[in-house]
């Protein structure tokens, strides 16, 4: 049973993508007998090229995804260079990581409500440094250049690229490093860039990757903050698959194709932007300047990083404002009045999606954790390299969502699955495997072996060491895991939207819902809620492991 | 008790790719310690992985192991009746002083709390029982840790460089509890260790590797 396990999880990740890729790419060429098209034809691609805008929507993906991700990594690697784990280091990296929990859509409303002619930045500065007594008629939000858009994927992007950096430095050892080469005279700041960040790029290339795809592809985000005439690609296709003219389904599939290629070109373009900077960075590694420019990395680091998250945190707390705002004129800076009434009208309406959310969410990290310990226990039982066949981990990650989810809902009809929350469920699970995979896995393979041979030097089973020893050792980083796991569920839109044709609302699918309609209070509640969800499960995670070792003292530092 | 095993390692010879790493053919009496010497890297440790059943596959061994007519080196490691003893006490921190010992005792002993109690007694600790390990001493710890072996019943004993994280005065108490405890109960033992005083106070033969 647990040998099947790898193979079990392989194939829920493998099967799904490639079932997907491939009912996406027959309509492509207007092969989908299912809706009348029995030939293979380029009439999909014809009509795809006449759409009005298309180059816009492709340039302002491709460019997005670049640029956002480009930027998110310099405030990452410039904040570790300058970082010394001092305390207001300290203090900053604790303050990023919840910010990871936050959805992508919590955190584009709170963007958009902070930027906004009329949001809440305008009206700080309003009308002292502005003079402006009425919002001024800019486009700010959804602007046709995706601006706004790419601010947003950035404030997503650097927690997690921050939190991958932090998971994979400590193999590297950076502080011997960064102390051999300031004993040879360079600035700490310039150290950590010569000496750790060439080893550390490769190991978080994968995740680098993962973000583009994402950030490329991205559905809710483009909703919210994105432009609308043209939208991005990926907000194209979904209006042309849910178009009632069932003959666009064929032209959204060729757009799907596209997207993938899009993403593609985004991918190969970093990759050859890495030889060159590995090519054009050779000279400076070993000119042997030493100083030049540590002060500003020293400022900048920290000042681009405090930004982001300063960013992040009014956006939030701005939600917080607009969620209880009563009558609120214009210049100024806080609610006259305050009211509940939003959170009143909004709650009974809610627990339909609150319980979908949860159960589907919960659901998905059960099965998920169920199979990603089995995967883990198998490898560990038999000695086997825990990091073989990790990229096929990152498939669904790295294929763009919208180039295989409408061809997984195409494909289950097939076998006659209609859209339904068990397949909500399998498609969540798709996203939520790896990352759980990768919280748990350095966890279950940093564990001493030595517990698990004492355990069987005194007699206990594989399955008794299993269930008295490994497990309650690695409670605490299973239990982030989930959390983790759980807030990757909470936040999915576009596999919610597809495999539960519609049915399935959640507090996401609700809130992005919203965004056209306009009620900031009532959207604000929604994104409010949105991002609740995942700090509850992270308090859980936090808060279960003290209580269970409240009178284990050793207990209390793992993990 | 019953009559007392004897541990047999019969031409056992243990190989990475195609180089062999050591070679060892001994006998090893109840009640006796073998005491098995070399520098770091002569396979000290790999000889015990091997024997414990924890061996890394890539290692590749010949021979066979027998613990009276059992034959070992075919058996899983929980099956083979072979208790062992780190540098490190290894109590499992999610456990109290009593759990750790509970766990190792045979599941169908009859007077398990007894057992405890008077393990605990026995070595200093009475009224220990429901104390987070993570608040005992080193001392504490080491004697806890053996007491937890004893009580697992096993037929034959490994020790892999038990004394060398101790304090001078602790180790010369520890190395003649451990010893006494042994040769009490009559158990074959094997010690790994590069300190001639471990292999003094074992008393018994030595062997050295590399």
């Amino acid at each position: 049973m647990l040998r099947l396990a790898p193979t079990l999880l392989i194939a829920l990740l493998a099967l799904p993508v490639g079932a997907g890729l491939l009912m996406v790419f027959l309509p492509a060429f207007g092969y989908l007998p299912a809706l009348g098209g029995n030939t293979v034809s380029m009439a999909p691609w014809q009509s795809l090229v006449a759409q009005p805008g298309l180059g816009r929507s492709i340039a302002v993906s491709f460019a997005s995804g670049l640029l956002s991700t480009l930027m998110a990594l310099l405030v990452v690697v410039l904040f570790l260079a300058a970082s010394r784990g001092t305390w207001l280091d300290r203090s900053i990296r604790r303050l990023v990581s919840p910010l990871l929990a936050i959805p992508h859509a919590a955190v584009a409303f709170g963007l958009a409500f902070l930027i906004a002619p009329s949001g809440l930045l305008a009206r700080f500065f309003s009308p002292g440094l502005t003079g402006w007594e009425r919002p001024p008629d800019w486009l700010i939000v959804n602007d046709a250049m995706g601006l706004t858009l790419m601010a947003g994927l950035m404030l997503k992007e650097v927690p997690f690229l921050l939190l991958m950096c932090l998971a994979a430095l400590p193999q590297l050892q950076p502080e011997q490093r960064v102390m051999l080469s300031r004993s040879l005279g360079y600035a700490p700041s310039i150290a950590w860039l010569k000496t750790v960040f060439p080893a550390l790029y490769p190991l978080i290339r994968l995740p680098i990757y993962a973000v583009i795809a994402y950030a490329t592809s991205v559905v809710d985000m483009a909703m919210i903050l994105g432009p609308t005439l043209p939208p991005t690609l990926s907000v194209s296709i979904l209006t042309w698959f849910n178009d009632p003219d069932l003959n666009r389904r064929f032209m959204a599939s060729a757009g799907a194709v596209l997207q993938l290629g899009v993403t593609l070109a985004a991918l190969t373009t970093w990759w050859l932007g890495e030889q060159c900077v590995k090519r054009l960075s050779h000279h400076w590694l070993v000119n042997g300047t030493r100083q030049r420019g540590a002060l500003a990395i020293a400022v900048g680091g920290r000042g681009l990083l405090g930004l982001t998250t300063l960013l992040v945190i009014s956006a939030i707390a701005g939600l917080a404002v607009f969620s209880v705002a009563g009558f609120w004129r214009f210049p100024d800076a806080f609610p006259g009045t305050l009211t509940l009434d939003h959170w009143r009208r909004i709650l009974p309406m809610i627990s339909t999606p609150l319980v979908n959310t949860l159960s589907v969410g919960l659901a998905a990290t059960l099965i998920a954790a169920v199979l990603v310990v089995a995967a883990l226990e198998n490898a560990a039982r038999h000695h086997l390299p825990a990091h073989a066949g990790q990229w096929l981990l990152y498939l669904p990650l790295i294929i763009p969502q919208v180039a295989f989810l409408f061809g997984l809902v195409v494909a289950a009809e097939s076998i006659n699955l209609r859209p339904q929350r068990a397949l909500v469920v399998a498609a969540h699970l798709l996203f939520v495997v790896p990352y759980l995979y990768l919280s748990l896995s350095e966890a279950y393979r940093r564990l001493d072996p030595r517990w698990l041979q004492v355990a069987h030097s005194l007699g206990a089973s594989p399955w008794r060491a299993f269930w008295q020893v490994r497990l309650p050792l690695l409670l605490a980083p299973l239990l982030t895991a989930c959390a983790v796991s759980l807030a990757v569920s909470i936040g999915q839109y576009l596999p919610t939207l597809l495999l539960g044709g519609g049915r399935v609302p959640t507090i996401t699918t609700e809130a992005v819902a919203m965004a056209s309609g306009g009620n900031r209070r009532l959207i604000a509640v929604l994104a409010l809620l949105q991002a609740l969800l995942p700090f509850i499960g992270f308090s859980l995670a936090l808060l279960i492991p003290r209580l269970a070792w409240a009178k284990r003292r050793q207990m209390r530092g793992v993990a | 008790m019953t009559l007392n095993p004897t541990l047999h390692i019969q031409q056992v010879q243990i190989t990475l790719h195609g180089e062999t790493l050591l070679a060892i053919d001994r006998t090893i009496a109840p009640g006796e310690v073998l005491t098995v010497m070399g520098p770091s890297g002569s396979g000290k440790s790999t000889l015990l992985a091997y024997l414990a059943g924890f061996i890394s596959p890539a290692f590749k061994a010949q021979g066979q192991v027998f613990l009276a007519d059992t034959r070992l080196d075919t058996l899983p490691a929980e099956k083979r009746g072979l208790g062992l003893l780190f540098q490190d006490p290894l109590l499992f921190p999610h456990l109290s002083v009593g759990g750790n010992l509970r766990f190792g005792i045979p599941q169908r002993t009859a007077n398990k709390q007894a057992q405890v109690v008077q393990a605990l007694h026995q070595v200093g600790l009475a009224g220990y029982e429901a104390r987070d390990p993570a608040t005992l001493s080193g001392g504490q710890q080491a004697r806890v840790a053996l007491m937890r072996l004893l009580l697992s019943q096993p037929r034959a004993v490994l020790l892999d460089e038990p004394f060398s994280k101790l304090d001078m005065a602790l180790r010369q108490e520890m190395r003649s509890l451990v010893f006494n405890q042994l040769r009490d109960a009559g158990l074959p033992a094997l010690l790994v260790t590069h300190d001639h005083a471990d292999a003094d106070a074992a008393g018994g033969p030595i062997i050295e590797l590399g």
